[in-house]
């Protein structure tokens, strides 16, 4: 969304530019033009690039076998982990959307929006964002698992993630709020509605297609997360029967097959089903947040 | 014929910018009072003091009183009680964006109603006090962003007066509207009358003119004049005002 703006700001002061340059403007533009046609081709070419080797190389190599219930070291099987992913996906998003979006309806419409506090809060927001995720794995590993002593579990691995996507979650949360017109509050101010009616009537359904934005974008991570997993929710290669239980995730599944260097193939083919998942839940939430917004077309 | 609001020594700031100079003014009930004058002159800053919209707006201070049925709004009154009391149509429509029905049914909602068959008939009966009825009665469950700029506007009136409010504010309701759009809300605000205690911000001389029985020119923050608007209009007796309403500032 970021780029996107400061990408159409550029475009509009190149214009302005162009134009009290009258002369020179059409190789420029011709330039400018190429430039970001040559930009956006990079992009498009480096994910299609990256998609199809994962296929040509992963595809092969999905069996059936692959998907058994129970892993062993002759099927490698992926699916306790798949299904691991899943929960700890769901257990962490559960853990995360509600601080996060109860934080963000706090700092945009109850606090003072200049005041120390806010600015605090939101230091703290984005100092949390740029941590590595190892950092966050030792943490978990010191707090939840030996201090709180959940041990290795799927519950110490999620609230280690969520703590990890509260601040991407919190900061589309905000922009999704702020980016809700004034004259809605207004309107229902003006029509005797209280902040909270306000709030939870107005302001968060107009926002709901930006808090799904970064539920998508905090997905992402959950399921792409390694490093903070190995100390927090273990490497058991079964499907966790309980919160306390410990269990690998794909990407971590995938992480360990191919550093034991014996089933690399089958590690690709793990690449494929993740790329799926992933896909998967993106359409999902593009699909619910249409559900949700139904009303606002 | 009552006098509704009665506003006293009002002052006003935003920081240390004083947008009101020690208003007094009665508004008188069932009638449609208008507030002209430039830009940044106040009318729409006194407008928005009348339901404490302005309280709102960071920074804002109100000195004096504003008596609604002879009670300080700015004392013991519940502010979303006031504001039920006294609806507001703003500059720009600002329907929610939901459906026809729901932006309507949101304000007696808010107020405790709950029956359906009542809601119903509140959407129905405010729909059709504000001429709107006939154009969207067949599409109810559609979104109110639908519909154009003066049928959201009239949707907007519809869903202030769905809360029975006594007083009817509008903030140049007409401002971001076509000319036809323009008459069919005036037509409205005339036939409202009866019913409502009326106060409309207009930038439009000829709007003042044809809607209002009175008018209240602003400058600078004060009240240049207040008197009925054919006197006002037709034998102005401030200087000011004459300079204004035949155009020589603005």
């Amino acid at each position: 969304m970021n780029a996107k703006t400061s990408f159409m700001n550029g475009a509009a002061s190149g214009r302005g530019r162009r134009s009290s340059q009258g002369r020179r403007r059409p190789d420029i533009s011709l330039l400018l033009r190429m430039v970001v046609y040559l930009c956006a081709g990079i992009t498009l070419l480096a994910l299609l690039l990256l998609i199809a080797y994962i296929l040509v190389k992963g595809v092969p190599h999905l069996t059936v076998s692959l998907f058994a219930l129970e892993y062993t070291s002759e099927n490698v099987s992926l699916l306790p982990a798949l299904i691991n992913t899943l929960m700890m996906t769901g257990l962490a998003l559960l853990l995360s959307i509600p601080p996060g979006v109860g934080a963000s309806i706090y700092l945009t419409e109850y606090a003072d929006r200049n005041s120390k506090k806010v600015a605090l809060i939101r230091l703290t927001a984005e100092t949390l964002s740029g941590i590595p995720s190892i950092i966050y794995g030792l943490f978990g590993m010191l707090f939840f698992v030996t201090y709180w002593q959940w041990g290795y579990s799927l519950l110490a691995g999620a609230a280690t993630l969520a703590i990890m996507v509260l601040p991407l979650i919190m900061r589309s949360t905000e922009e999704a709020l702020k980016a809700t017109p004034d004259s809605y509050r207004e309107a229902s101010f003006g029509l005797g509605a209280g902040k909270f009616r306000t709030v939870s009537r107005i302001v968060l359904p107009s926002a709901i297609p930006g808090i799904l934005a970064g539920i998508i974008l905090a997905i992402g991570r959950i399921v792409g997360e390694t490093a903070a997993l190995i100390y927090t929710a273990g490497s058991v290669a079964v499907i966790c029967r309980d919160l306390l239980s410990s269990g690998r995730t794909l990407s971590l599944h995938m992480y360990l097959l191919s550093s034991e260097g014996l089933y690399t193939d089958q590690a690709y083919a793990t690449a494929v089903v993740l790329l799926g998942l992933v896909l998967l839940l993106n359409l999902l939430s593009g699909r619910v947040a249409g559900k949700l917004t139904k009303g606002n077309e | 014929m009552m006098n509704k609001i009665e506003i006293k020594n009002v002052n006003l700031y935003y920081d240390k910018f004083q947008a009101l100079k020690n208003v007094n003014m009665v508004v008188p009930e069932n009638r449609i009072t208008a507030f002209i004058g430039p830009s940044g002159c106040g009318k729409s800053t006194l407008l928005k003091s009348l339901n404490r919209m302005n309280d709102l707006i960071p920074g804002c201070r109100i000195q004096g009183e504003v008596r609604l049925d002879d009670e300080n709004i700015y004392g013991e009154m519940d502010v979303n009680q006031l504001r039920k009391r006294v609806g507001m149509v703003f500059q720009k429509p600002n329907p929610f964006p939901m459906s026809i029905y729901d932006n309507i049914a949101y304000g007696p909602k808010t107020h405790g109603i709950r029956n359906r068959t009542e809601l119903d008939e509140i959407v129905v009966g405010s729909l059709q006090a504000a001429a709107i009825w006939d154009e969207v009665k067949d599409r109810l469950k559609k979104n109110a962003l639908s519909l154009s700029g003066g049928q959201q506007q009239r949707i907007c009136i519809a869903r202030a007066l769905a809360v029975e409010p006594e007083v009817l504010l509008m903030d140049e309701p007409t401002s971001a509207l076509d000319p036809i759009s323009t008459a069919k809300i005036e037509d409205l605000v005339l036939e409202l009358r009866n019913t409502y205690t009326i106060v409309i911000v207009t930038h439009n001389m000829q709007q003042a003119v044809r809607v209002s029985d009175r008018t209240a020119f602003f400058l600078l923050g004060e009240v240049v004049e207040y008197a009925d608007t054919d006197k006002l209009f037709s034998v102005p007796r401030d200087k000011r005002t004459e300079d204004y309403i035949t155009g020589r500032f603005g």
